[in-house]
């Protein structure tokens, strides 16, 4: 691999779609560059004049209303399309894949950690099974970081207190490479990870081994018990009965009716202000009494209960 | 500013006649003020260039060689807020906005010369605090993204308030220009009879006065951060790191436009005058100034599109951003329409007017890669990135820079530069410019990310081809600065209208004396009178 080729791997879906925008504004970018480049050189060339020839008298020609039309016109049409394009491709980029495996992905100066839903985590190495969706929920402990896969032409920031989330859809086996993008520190340069990407069977297998990193216990397990150990279910139930607060079941990716009229999907993000800021959004009709787990539930912990919230369909 | 050459008696050198520190210290004359910030300006733009050059040949190997990371990381900080806050943006307009703002519209001064020469003291501050910072020196990238420049070792509080004051002197530096080009015009010269350089200079101060004070704001609450511990962006005191890029880049996005638009500027006095013609479409150059200027204000969330913003307004962010490249266009098709059927002399000022539109066709061309969202996600932070704004702000604003330094030159100090001298510097430069720069599009679309101080192998060979593109590119400047210094010192005498233009700055001696005008003059018709008139349906 190297850069002499027009193009890094097309190793993911919408790669070929994002290269397809990139040729079209390629495309229209050479015309005008052609248009206006071809004009610039050869009217120099063509008006220049020697030295020592006397200066010819030039035409005093100060405006035309046509040419100023059409070449605000087209250009602007032409740029249009470029938007339009430009939004579909991120469109299908950015869309949800149902029934994607869930991995959490904490960024921290200056390494990468992989959670996977059975509770095994892995340091600066992400295998997934080709074919196979992913999503990753992303956070980061101290600075700004960026998730960037070349060749998967994927690249989103990732946060200190809130969760940004990618889509993959890997479509080749291999290894691929993950650069972190946004600007975080001494060790920017040097936080890589890889992007393992393994046939079905090897996954399964590999899943089945022994853990690498610390856990053994899945994700949502160990957001039940922290659930219980935690004091929750003294005012949250798990039925759908109602308590002093709203209950657990099904608030996963649902509406949720806040007092003030507004209302909010109950995401990653939501939930997590709900534990670490409670007042943040009142639900309506329940009391603003909930206490704040900040301090309490670490960033792991958190996670973890999301991970049990989301089993509690 | 010492003269050697025996043929000078005194009266001839115009505002030059004082010497002595005082005499320059305190001087309230535009044009020495503009003298001060353009050596000012020129000397730290060879202070970011030697930093460049370091990068550049850290960048040699994938690994460490010449320094560390934390090193390369400094580096590149000092690199951008030297180039962005102590030469581009303050450059132009200062310098030689400072110089021929008064001479171009036929005034003897400032609206408040004792407010520009202020302005001149209050960046000196500025830039002395930004020294002061150098005790701990900053690593943060000149974008000083939170939470990391909350949290670093670094002296960014010190750095922060250096900016602040240079960002003051910006604002009552823009204030003084807009009351100047209100007040001050000569009778007779009308709105629509004014040089493009006064109309982008214009656009260009109603963008610092009402812009700069976010970004002073952003800092001051970015310093209220790190001394007090108040929570604006820390998300572990409440705050939020997406409010520091929203405010950082609602200054920063329209800055660009004050780093671009007096170039533009430039580039529209020196095409009409080597190609003996009118320039084309003038109230369209003029309006589009003031249109780049209104929506530059509305695009800044095309800097986030990545950053965790909600991806709709990612997409209305992208819809706007698209509306900047129009007026841009509208610019560039009319300076072209405008050597149609011209009579084209290549001195040096034109060459590089020609360069800068050469150069800004193809900076401006590759925005849209970044505006379109689905090549943004891919090329964002990448070394597309870098080399589509230096395409813009070097191939650009810098390129202008120097055809104004070479047009105005011979009014400036009364003495021409070597002309072979100037053409071979800008060979170089041109050649060194593009051999730097252009693989960096290849290298980032390839993903290869900035603000990275080792790199993986397989980027090795684009990045040893951009470094010895750099070392060619430092010999066409040292060429040229070098051709300014011998200029200054021995070159020809000018005479008070080398080029034949038709601005009023040319109505009067090189080096203008310090009144400007004997007589106030009184303006019959626009500056563009070149040729003969025709009738045009």
């Amino acid at each position: 691999m190297n850069t002499l080729a027009l193009f890094p791997d097309q190793a993911a879906r919408s790669t070929g779609e994002v290269d397809a925008v990139f040729l079209f504004i390629v495309a229209v970018g050479l015309f005008f560059f052609f248009l206006t480049q071809g004009f610039l050189i050869y009217f120099a060339i063509r008006y220049r004049r020697r030295r020592g020839e006397p200066e010819e008298e030039t035409p005093q020609i100060t405006e035309n209303g046509i040419l100023e039309f059409i070449w605000v016109v087209i250009p602007s049409l032409l740029v249009l399309a470029i938007f339009v394009v430009g939004w579909w491709g991120y469109r299908d980029m950015v869309r949800p894949i149902p029934g994607a495996m869930e991995i959490n992905v904490t960024a921290r100066q200056w390494l990468w950690e992989f959670t996977y839903p059975d509770g095994r985590k892995v340091i600066n190495e992400l295998r997934i099974p080709v074919g196979k969706p992913v999503k990753l929920t992303m956070t980061s402990t101290d600075v700004l970081h960026g998730f960037f896969i070349p060749d998967y032409r994927l690249k989103q920031d990732i946060l200190p207190g809130r969760y940004t989330h990618l889509w993959l859809q890997p479509e080749k086996t291999g290894t691929f490479v993950i650069f972190c993008s946004q600007y975080c520190g001494t060790g920017h340069s040097a936080m890589m990870a890889n992007l393992v990407v393994v046939p079905p069977d090897d996954f399964a297998r590999w899943q089945k081994g022994p853990a690498e990193g610390a856990g053994g216990e899945s994700l949502a397990h160990r957001g039940e018990e922290l659930v219980e150990k935690s004091g929750c279910l003294a005012c949250h139930s798990l039925d759908g009965s109602r308590k002093v607060g709203p209950t657990f079941k099904g608030v996963f990716g649902h509406q949720v009716e806040l007092e003030g009229g507004s209302s909010v999907v109950a995401d990653e993000n939501y939930l997590k202000e709900s534990i670490v800021e409670p007042n943040a959004k009142i639900v309506k009709g329940y009391p603003p009494v909930m206490p704040t787990f900040k301090g309490t539930l670490s960033d792991d912990d958190i996670a973890a209960i999301i991970a049990y919230l989301k089993t509690l369909k | 500013m010492t003269d050697h050459a025996t043929d000078t008696s005194p009266a001839d050198r115009g505002y030059l006649t004082d010497k002595g520190f005082r005499s320059w210290a305190l001087t309230l004359d535009h044009k020495r003020i503009g003298v001060l910030y353009l050596f000012t300006t020129l000397f730290f733009f060879l202070v970011g260039g030697v930093i460049a050059l370091l990068m550049r040949l850290e960048l040699l190997t994938p690994g460490p060689s010449l320094m560390n990371d934390h090193t390369y990381n400094v580096l590149f900080t000092l690199h951008g807020a030297i180039m962005i806050f102590l030469f581009i943006i303050p450059g132009i307009p200062s310098g030689l906005g400072n110089f021929f703002i008064p001479l171009l519209i036929g005034a003897r001064d400032v609206a408040f010369p004792r407010l520009n020469l202020l302005s001149y003291w209050v960046f000196i501050g500025g830039i002395v605090v930004i020294l002061a910072s150098l005790v701990s020196p900053m690593d943060t990238g000149w974008t000083f993204y939170t939470p990391y420049s909350a949290k670093t070792g670094a002296a960014v509080a010190t750095l922060s308030f250096g900016i602040f004051l240079v960002g003051m002197s910006s604002i009552l530096t823009g204030l003084n220009f807009i009351v100047t080009t209100h007040r001050l015009r000569a009778p007779g010269l009308t709105w629509m009879r004014l040089p493009l350089f006064i109309w982008g200079m214009y656009a260009t101060s109603i963008i610092q006065v009402l812009a700069t004070p976010v970004v002073g704001i952003t800092f001051l609450l970015l310093a209220a951060e790190r001394l007090f511990g108040v929570g604006f962006f820390d998300p572990a005191k409440g705050g939020d790191p997406l409010l520091f890029q929203h405010f950082f880049w609602f200054y920063s996005h329209p800055v660009v436009y004050v780093m671009i638009l007096p170039a533009m500027g430039i580039i529209s006095e020196v095409i009409p005058v080597f190609s003996r013609k009118a320039i084309f479409g003038y109230r369209a150059i003029a309006y589009s100034s003031l249109a780049i200027a209104f929506i530059g204000f509305l695009v800044w969330g095309h800097h986030m599109f990545v950053s965790g913003m909600s991806p709709v307004a990612g997409v209305i962010f992208s819809f706007l951003t698209f509306f900047v490249a129009v007026p841009t266009g509208v610019k560039v098709f009319n300076w072209i329409a405008t050597l149609y059927r011209g009579s084209i002399t290549f001195e040096s000022p034109m060459l590089y007017a020609l360069t800068f539109i050469f150069l800004f066709i193809i900076g401006g061309l590759t925005g849209p890669f970044l505006g379109a969202l689905a090549t943004n996600v891919h090329l964002h932070d990448t070394y597309f990135v870098v080399a589509h704004f230096h395409y813009t702000m070097m191939g650009g604003t810098v390129m202008g820079l120097f055809a104004g330094l070479h047009y105005w030159f011979p009014k400036m100090t009364g003495r021409m530069l070597n002309e072979t001298v100037a053409k071979l510097a800008w060979a170089v430069t041109f050649v060194g410019f593009n051999a730097t720069f252009f693989v960096m599009f290849i290298m980032g679309y390839h993903g290869m990310p900035r603000r990275y101080a080792e790199y993986l192998p397989k980027y090795h060979a684009d990045n040893v081809f951009a470094t010895a593109g750099s070392w060619i590119l430092a010999v066409g400047v040292a060429i040229m600065f070098a051709n300014f210094v011998w200029g200054m010192l021995r070159g020809e005498k000018a005479g008070a209208n080398p080029w034949r233009g038709l601005t009023l700055e040319w109505q009067t001696p090189s080096p203008p004396p310090t009144e400007n005008f004997e007589e106030i003059p009184t303006v019959t018709d626009w500056p563009y009178g070149y040729g003969k008139k025709v009738v045009c349906r």
